[in-house]
């Protein structure tokens, strides 16, 4: 049989990758039949042979964009299709559902409904001579009538029928709700889109997780949720240490996953302490947009502080308990690089990198006009020759948007060796490139719209 | 920072990141602190490829801790009768419930130094040595 799942009508260009991402960890092939981004509801079909109740429930148990996934009992234009193709797909099934207890309900998508015309609704399926009592709280069957409707229409033009089989793990976005969590920050992720996160990143038993702008722990909370270990870091040693009862460690305690977290490190992406060697399996972050701050990376740009500094007392300066080391503002651009040119050497294969980038000025899919086209070459995705890139989901906010660009690690012996010798050629290139003396504001094309208030994004 | 961490870690040091002798950093007047916690079987044998045997021999030798097996367990040897072996106990108890709470990070290579606060590691280095 078929599977109608319901998603939620929200973070549209996430739900698909959500569950394509779900079924790849699951091992499942699931065919789409029907998907639509102005439509709540999807119809798939999992392969012969294996046994579709239980895959249905593996599919969606971990998804946050949609409710519940339905076996599918018909589906039609109007209620006359709808009774036949119902007929046509169920009849043989109906004596088996005869004296279970059952309940009938009606979602109707861009509409609504009366209690009376519910009830005159739910009535048009007497045919199917259910004799089992009818039970409001936990019944052992219940069906739903969909309704599809235009958002200014009168009728629908799409009905299902379907009968539960499994609810999503959307519960988990009210559990870790930024409101109740013991230490957050200003830029905290909020709770859906990092558990949506984690689950693109596929963080799950057995995996490990790495954060490198750890921050106050959204990300490695929302792995750990998965039951995957996590691990993180940020420059800013202030907020993995938090003050007094409020640390990253604490919100660990507050999920109850403090078993999964390793730890977290004060570092620097340009200089991690991380081995090179393959060996995570997810890595996911929201590098910071300085627009807050100006990005920062070790390193100083006075001729000064190239040497080793003495203080007065004749010690040196660096090996003092409450030494701090200077920082350089850092384009924008070879933070993202960094980001990547880490993850292709410590991800394993099949690995995923989960990262956020911000982008100035709306995003349009739709429009394929020339300033769009301009736009989109200097907002480019940043590619890496051993990371594929699996899924853009945007995350639009009116004069600005930010983009979730998930990549898998490729296996090792199908990376080109030219690519990846002229990627690195260009690394160096843009390494050496005279960022001294530049401003935040030179180094960040998304600060510096920021602060022009996205006047004229597109020129 | 749990134990396991220190199989991630090596000096953070762009000329040492090549070096054998940078592998793993030596714990150094290193307080430790042990959380009993739920045994994770399946973790356990997940991350046992990706451990370096010879590197976590070194550590618990060096931490004073009980000695691990000469040679990496097999997975045979983590279960027996469907139960976690003792084998595998002894690993989750050193990687998984043993944390560094302060004391120093000792680089083989470069002899750099890097603190351990509250649990949290700082890699940091001066602008003298990025």
């Amino acid at each position: 049989m078929d599977y109608l799942i319901r998603l939620v009508q929200m973070h549209e260009t996430f739900r698909k990758p959500e569950l394509d991402a779900l079924a790849d960890l699951a091992g499942l092939d699931v065919q789409w039949l029907s998907y639509s981004l102005a439509s709540p509801f999807a119809i798939v079909r999992f392969p012969p042979g294996i046994d579709t109740t239980v895959a249905a429930r593996t599919l969606i148990s971990r998804s946050l964009l949609c409710n519940a996934i339905y076996e599918l009992w018909g589906t039609g234009t109007d209620y006359t299709t709808l009774h036949a193709d119902i007929r046509h797909r169920t009849e043989f099934l109906w004596p088996h559902y005869r004296d279970v207890s059952f309940r009938f309900e009606l979602d109707s998508f861009h509409g609504s409904r009366t209690t009376a015309e519910q009830r005159s609704i739910i009535e048009t399926f007497a045919y199917m001579d259910f004799q089992g009592p009818i039970v409001m709280n936990r019944p052992d069957h219940q069906f739903r009538v969909f309704e599809d409707s235009e958002l200014i229409g009168t009728t629908p033009h799409a009905l299902h029928l379907g009968r539960l089989v499994a609810t999503s793990g959307r519960k988990a976005m009210n559990m870790y709700n930024l409101k109740k969590r013991r230490y957050i920050a200003t830029t905290s992720m909020d709770a859906e889109l990092s558990l949506i996160t984690a689950n693109l990143a596929q963080a799950g038993p057995g995996r490990i997780a790495y954060d490198p702008f750890v921050g106050t722990g959204s990300f490695p909370l929302a792995c750990a949720h998965f039951g995957s270990m996590v691990f993180g870091s940020d420059l800013d040693g202030r907020c993995i240490r938090g003050k007094g009862d409020k640390t990253v460690q604490s919100n660990f305690e507050q999920y109850g996953t403090s078993t999964l977290y390793l730890g977290g490190l004060v570092a620097d992406i340009t200089n991690t302490p991380l081995r090179e060697e393959r060996l995570l399996n997810c890595v996911v972050c929201d590098p910071p947009y300085g627009v807050r701050e100006g990005l920062k990376v070790l390193g100083s740009n006075r001729a000064v502080l190239q040497d080793v500094v003495y203080l007065a007392d004749g010690k040196q300066a660096h090996l003092q308990p409450n030494y701090i080391p200077p920082k350089k503002p850092y384009s924008f651009l070879r933070m993202l690089d960094d980001i990547l040119d880490f993850s292709a050497t410590r991800l394993v294969d099949g690995g995923r990198l989960c990262m956020w980038m911000p982008v100035a000025g709306a995003v349009d899919l739709d429009d394929h006009s020339e300033a769009q086209a301009v736009k989109d070459a200097e907002y480019e995705i940043p590619r890496h020759p051993a990371l594929e890139l699996v899924a853009v989901c945007t995350q639009d906010f009116n004069k600005w948007s930010r983009r979730l660009l998930t990549y898998r690690r490729a296996p090792g012996e199908s990376v080109d060796e030219d690519a990846m010798l002229a990627y690195q050629a260009q690394r160096l290139t843009v390494a050496n490139m005279e960022d001294d003396g530049k401003k935040a504001d030179d180094l960040n094309a998304f600060r510096r719209k920021y602060f022009q208030g996205f006047k004229n994004a597109t020129v | 920072m749990k134990l396991l961490t220190l199989n991630f870690l090596t000096c953070a040091r762009k000329t040492c990141k090549s070096n054998a002798a940078a592998f793993p950093l030596h714990p150094k007047e290193a307080e430790l602190e042990q959380v009993e916690t739920d045994m994770n079987p399946l973790f356990i044998k997940n991350i046992l490829p990706r451990l370096d045997w010879e590197a976590m021999k070194t550590l618990t030798t060096e931490l004073g801790l009980p000695n691990l097996p000469a040679e990496t367990p097999s997975d045979e040897e983590l279960a027996t009768d469907g139960e976690p072996s003792q084998t595998a106990k002894d690993l989750h108890t050193l990687l998984m419930e043993t944390s560094i709470q302060s004391g120093k990070l000792v680089c083989g290579n470069c002899e750099h130094e890097y603190a351990v606060k509250e649990g949290i590691a700082n890699f940091l280095l001066p602008s003298h040595m990025v």
